[in-house]
């Protein structure tokens, strides 16, 4: 095969064939995918859960992952952020003319090695190839479907006064490791994304207690952001302690020099959840257990009071109002 | 972090606090002239830990909220030259001109780009030689040396396409400005801290001098601020004010020569013209003549339309510090971070983005 | 605004900075006294002045001795 994409890669042919069965098939190999048939049939009963998402991110490799990876990490969480257990996920990739054949290797090898860990399978895909400048490389959209055990009801509008927040670890950390690759910035650190797929931690949480009420992951947005949507799904009040959220030294500086707060700034690999206080310490014990889950914390919890903002005691001592991202998070100069 | 952690202690901050409210007894307005102290007293709850006899005002210490509708037009004309590349800090962007914005062009087709560094709009006219890069010059006399720096980079480099937009902004000048037209009477002024690192302190003592107003140069940490707030508290209730350096570890009474040097070699000093206050003479940097072929001004002519201002917008009051945010009444409604109408909710230094970020007066009630 | 960064090598005008395990390469035209150990002001990319720790220190000090006072209180 040549060294690039081309337009014929995508055109349905002998190319588009071989591009699917050299480049994606060998890796992604399971008995519904490898019929190649038109859609993929299986059978589950049961609640099921469904997701979609697009990943566009740029640069499409950094350290700690790459588009592959989050594509199948971020679908997955979805699903786990209803307590579903990930079965299945479609791909769905559309390629730049004269994107590197070897590149997408290694995306595609991402994808197999985050599909494996998550215990998911591709069962359903589709490649399209489009004119040089009419895409940036390459974006990718999954979507996910998974079963949810029976008992298990977790929503953000189940946040209850009195509940715990719990959040699974340091925070920043995707956000600041994508910026360090930017253009300009031009600082070095030697800073990961913490991408990873929870799926696992989450159903661990759920064998040790059935009163999860809320979770979700902080991606875009952060942290602040995720808290104002189950205080205003939930119709509660939210208190944090600044001291409380972990952040790594390094993004903390990072986020110095770029004049932001890190509880802005998109994660990957971890996630909030909402529990009943007797459940807490008993569900932070086993998410510590998990290697996603190694600096987990409680970090607040809901009240009845001011329903649908959120409000952190800072380190400093006063305490102030949280509210969603507004606007982009653009690195501040003066 | 060091010299960053340290001034964030909690018990340090109580202490302070404490203090300062023993001692205030008389209600007083103080101004914070710079957005980057508007942004630290809302995000680290300083009103709340301040005495309510000490009102806080802020100031024009926004560079992107006073650069005037005309000369945002300007640059936003500049775009749609034929090979040129805009090159200009982020916050520009978004702030919406009489007729359009940078982002708008740029989803047009112009090409402009968000840099970090003055450094980088040389590189990239560098690596650029066949378009003309200007780089909007905003800033006050933090940012004034490293634009003359990078003037002087590309003469030495023969980086013939570098063109820089002189909007650089004076502090001591338009502080004067205010003072003299009375409009908000005011107390006490917290200082610039970054700008004082270059011009150091004796450029503010005209404010005691000639206005009796107290002047303490602040740091950017929680204690820095607070105790910038207490020695004014101080100088107020004896009556005896004076200029003082709170922020001792980064700010010296002569401040940075070797910057102003640079300086006041690549510019000299003329009017400019203020969002909210007008023209106020002897507050902006133009470029030197032995440097014009670096300045955009003489490189480059554009026609532009009268410009507009939105309706019903009042960042020129709150840049001058007669108003405060939410006494605008698009505030939060009409004009918010996602759909600005004024520059003041734009910037991240911006008065009006600060306040809708970190919680209103009323917010606080909830606390 | 600026960040206090350590110098950890100089090169001529430019110097290797560090700040919690982030590194940065900054200019030191304007505070060409800098050396190695010493942190400075980082401001787009330019260090605008170097800390003066003893300052440091004594304000510090200064803010403690407050404290103090006021648990008497």
């Amino acid at each position: 095969m040549d060294d690039s994409i081309l337009l014929a890669h995508g055109s349905g042919g002998k190319l588009s064939h071989e591009l699917v069965e050299k480049k994606f098939l060998p890796f992604l190999a399971n008995p519904a995918l490898n019929k190649l048939d038109d859609s993929a049939i299986f059978e589950a009963s049961g609640r099921l859960a469904f997701t979609t998402d697009g990943y566009v991110v740029n640069p499409i490799f950094f350290p700690g992952g790459d588009i592959g990876k989050l594509a199948v990490c971020g679908t997955v969480n979805d699903l786990a952020m209803n307590g579903a257990r990930p079965l299945y996920l479609s791909l769905s990739a559309i390629i730049e003319e004269g994107f590197l054949l070897s590149e997408l290797e290694r995306i595609v090898q991402s994808i197999k090695k985050a599909a494996e860990e998550a215990k998911v399978s591709i069962i359903a895909g589709d490649t399209k190839v489009v004119n040089r400048g009419q895409a940036d490389k390459l974006f990718i959209t999954t979507s996910g479907v998974g079963i949810i055990p029976p008992g298990v009801d977790i929503s953000g509008a189940n946040a209850r006064a009195g509940d715990k927040v719990l959040l699974s670890g340091t925070i920043g950390d995707h956000g600041i490791a994508i910026m360090s690759q930017r253009e300009g910035l031009k600082f070095s650190m030697t800073l990961k994304s913490d991408c990873a797929p929870l799926n696992k931690l989450v159903s661990h949480m759920l064998q040790v207690s059935t009163r999860i009420h809320c979770l979700r992951d902080p991606t875009r947005g952060g942290l602040a952001t995720t808290l104002n949507e189950l205080a205003r799904q939930s119709k509660a009040g939210i208190v944090i302690e600044e001291t409380e959220i972990p952040v790594k030294e390094d993004v903390r500086a990072a986020c110095e020099l770029l004049g932001l707060d890190p509880i802005y700034v998109a994660n990957e690999g971890k996630l909030v959840a909402v529990v009943d206080p007797t459940d807490a310490p008993k569900i932070l014990a086993r998410m510590r257990k998990n290697r996603y889950g190694r600096y987990a914390a409680i970090i607040g919890e809901v009240t009845g009071e001011h329903p649908g903002k959120v409000v952190m005691k800072t380190k400093v001592g006063p305490s102030r109002i949280v509210d969603m991202l507004s606007g982009e998070l653009l690195p501040r100069i003066c | 972090m060091k010299f960053i952690d340290e001034y964030q202690d909690s018990k340090l901050v109580r202490g302070l606090a404490c203090k300062i409210a023993q001692r205030s007894t008389k209600t007083i307005r103080v101004m914070e002239f710079c957005g980057g102290h508007t942004h630290a007293i809302l995000r680290h709850g300083i009103r709340q830990l301040v005495p309510k006899t000490v009102e806080m005002r802020s100031g024009p210490g926004c560079p992107v909220c006073v650069t005037a509708t005309v000369d945002l037009d300007k640059a936003i004309a500049l775009a749609h030259l034929p090979d040129v590349i805009i090159t200009t800090f982020g916050d520009m962007i978004r702030v919406p001109g009489s007729y359009s914005s940078l982002q708008k062009v740029k989803a047009e087709g112009a090409d402009v780009r968000i840099v970090y560094s003055t450094t980088d709009a040389v590189e990239i006219a560098s690596a650029n030689r066949g378009k003309s890069v200007i780089f909007i010059g905003i800033g006050f006399e933090t940012t004034a040396p490293t634009i003359a720096a990078s003037i002087l980079r590309a003469q030495r480099e023969e980086i013939e396409n570098f063109h820089v937009l002189s909007l650089n902004k004076l502090t001591p000048p338009v502080m004067k400005a205010l003072l003299e037209s009375g409009e908000t009477k005011l107390d006490g002024i917290v200082c610039p801290g970054h700008v004082s690192v270059i011009i150091g302190s004796h450029p503010y003592e005209f404010i005691p001098r000639d206005y009796r107003v107290a002047c303490v140069i602040s740091g950017f940490e929680p204690l820095d601020i607070l105790l910038c707030i207490d020695k004014l508290v101080e100088q107020i209730e004896k009556g005896e004010p004076k200029v003082e350096i709170a922020y001792l570890r980064g700010v010296k009474p002569e401040g940075n020569r070797k910057a102003r040097q640079l300086m006041e070699g690549v510019f000299e000093v003329g009017e400019a013209n203020w969002r909210g206050i007008g023209i106020v003479p002897k507050s902006g940097l133009k470029i030197r003549r032995k440097y014009e072929r670096f300045d955009a001004d003489k490189a480059f002519s554009v026609s532009l339309k009268p410009p507009k201002e939105p309706k019903g917008c009042r960042c020129g009051d709150i840049i001058r510090g007669a108003a405060m945010p939410l006494e605008c009444t698009l505030f939060g409604k009409s004009c918010t971070p996602e759909s600005p109408v004024g520059p003041c909710m734009v910037s991240s230094e911006g008065a009006c983005a600060a306040y809708y970020q970190y919680g209103t007066p009323e917010d606080l009630h909830t606390l | 605004m600026a960040v206090p960064v350590k110098i950890v090598s100089v090169d001529g005008d430019e110097a290797e900075t560090e700040i919690a395990g982030v590194r940065r390469r900054v200019s030191i035209v304007f505070t060409p006294e800098a050396k190695v150990g010493d942190y400075v002001l980082l401001h787009t990319g330019y260090a605008i002045g170097v800390i003066d720790e003893a300052e440091a220190e004594e304000t510090l000090k200064l803010l403690e001795e407050i404290a103090s006072l006021s648990e008497v209180h």
